[in-house]
């Protein structure tokens, strides 16, 4: 784990990346590195994260300076902009159920080729996917999902780069910390090692690449 | 008693001690304020949160701690917090006793169309598809009609949000179930006869033998 300064974190994420962003509603989004992206306007993104949140707050500042090309999302009912960038053809926007989006970046993230799962079975969620027959049952299998950069919320940080979070902002961050082929953290509480005690590590140091600098 | 109110007072009937309960946004949201006190009964918010409790006192939110709208809420005492795998494996594992969402159309076999209409409003289903899909008794809160229009309907129009047929419609009008996969008006809100619940649904209902009067 290195430590580094919001410019340096965010210089490192070429146009045209992958990002894995934590949040729910905005709520445990790395809202630093989310404004350093649109301040360096760093285009043509891949955003995968559960929503596109709303104008003014976590992705959806992403979304208002049109940063995104696409976004792999389970909800985006809050943010009209997503919906009219959609319906205007700047951006395309791929709907997942929120269960199984986060099964499928679990499964990038832990090695696993797929997951089975009954959710969409019998909806359009189904179109071109395979149904799998286990013990009579059917399922779809559902790909795994990976990215370039994971960008993850946490509530505290010690200096190896164990994580733990904080209520509902823990949400996506510990799975996509899993799936990121690069993986930067914000932290709220930046402490020593040995402050947060090993059963309350959420996320162990090796997956943590980069932390950004407090200040 | 407005119709928000005589559906979300009719499903809280539903609700036991000890059981695990999700409430999606809406009317669905508004049956926790009709939960008697003296039952413990454990809501989920799926964005990763059991024990969910009132909204905060004016001053008193916190920014981390929120529902599935991203609006603050409190914890009660015994609440826990997880993330978004946890939570929707609680979801789709079975381990949710009833969810209460809000419905665009029900057919009459119980199929649910609640998370999009083509060419004018896709929010993205969220967690709907899962909360169908998984939780043991599903119960759809929404008003009998919009614009005129039954929204319990022969066959739904709008896409599906499961193949899996929901358990129980509470309207401001009726409650209906599906007992063998059809239909069936089992009560019906006060001052409110049968003949007009058929009136108003586009479904063919099968009219239970004993048809009760909501008791709110």
């Amino acid at each position: 784990m290195k430590v580094i300064s919001l410019d340096e974190a965010v210089s490192m994420i070429p146009n045209g990346a992958s990002l894995m962003i934590g949040g729910f509603m905005g709520v445990g989004t790395p809202e630093r590195l989310v404004d350093e992206i649109a301040r360096q306007g760093k285009r043509d993104l891949t955003v995968i994260a559960n929503d596109t949140a709303k104008p003014g707050t976590g992705i959806g500042k992403l979304v208002s300076a049109k940063l995104v090309r696409k976004a792999i999302v389970s909800h985006i009912g809050l943010n009209p902009e997503t919906q009219q960038q959609m319906i205007a053809g700047e951006m395309s926007v791929e709907l997942i159920p929120q269960g199984t989006l986060i099964e499928r970046i679990r499964a990038g993230g832990y090695g696993l080729g797929g997951i089975l799962t009954p959710t969409g079975l019998g909806t359009v969620v189904e179109e071109g996917k395979r149904k799998i027959d286990v013990d009579g049952r059917e399922y779809l299998l559902e790909a795994p999902l990976r990215a370039d950069f994971a960008l993850v919320q946490a509530f505290l940080a010690d200096y190896l780069g164990n994580l733990a979070y904080a209520l509902t902002a823990r949400n996506f961050n510990p799975v996509i910390a899993m799936a990121g082929a690069t993986v930067i953290v914000v932290a709220d509480h930046i402490v020593p090692v040995g402050l947060i005690a090993p059963d309350h590590v959420v996320t162990p140091a090796p997956l943590v690449d980069y932390i950004v600098a407090n200040g | 008693m407005d119709a928000q109110t005589i559906i979300a007072k009719r499903i809280a009937q539903e609700l036991r001690s000890g059981m695990l309960v999700n409430l999606g946004i809406g009317i669905p949201t508004l049956v926790a304020n009709y939960v008697p006190s003296d039952l413990r009964v454990f809501f989920q918010s799926e964005n990763g949160l059991i024990g969910t409790g009132p909204l905060p006192e004016e001053g008193m939110a916190h920014p981390t701690l929120t529902d599935a709208g991203g609006r603050p809420v409190t914890a009660l005492p015994g609440a826990c917090t997880f993330d978004s795998a946890t939570s929707f494996g609680l979801i789709r594992g079975g381990h949710v006793d009833v969810t209460v969402l809000g419905g665009l159309q029900v057919d009459q076999q119980g199929l649910l169309a609640n998370w999009m209409i083509p060419g004018k409003m896709v929010p993205g289903m969220g967690g709907a598809m899962d909360l169908v899909t998984g939780a043991k008794r599903v119960i759809v809160a929404m008003q009998h009609s919009a614009k005129g229009k039954s929204k319990i309907v022969r066959q739904c129009t709008l896409p599906l949000t499961s193949a899996r047929a929901v358990d129980l419609v509470v309207t401001e009008l009726a409650v209906i179930a599906f007992p063998a996969g059809r239909a069936t008006l089992i009560e019906t809100a006060p001052g409110v006869s049968v003949a007009q619940v058929l009136e108003a649904t586009e479904a063919e209902l099968v009219i239970s033998p004993q048809v009760q009067e909501m008791q709110l």
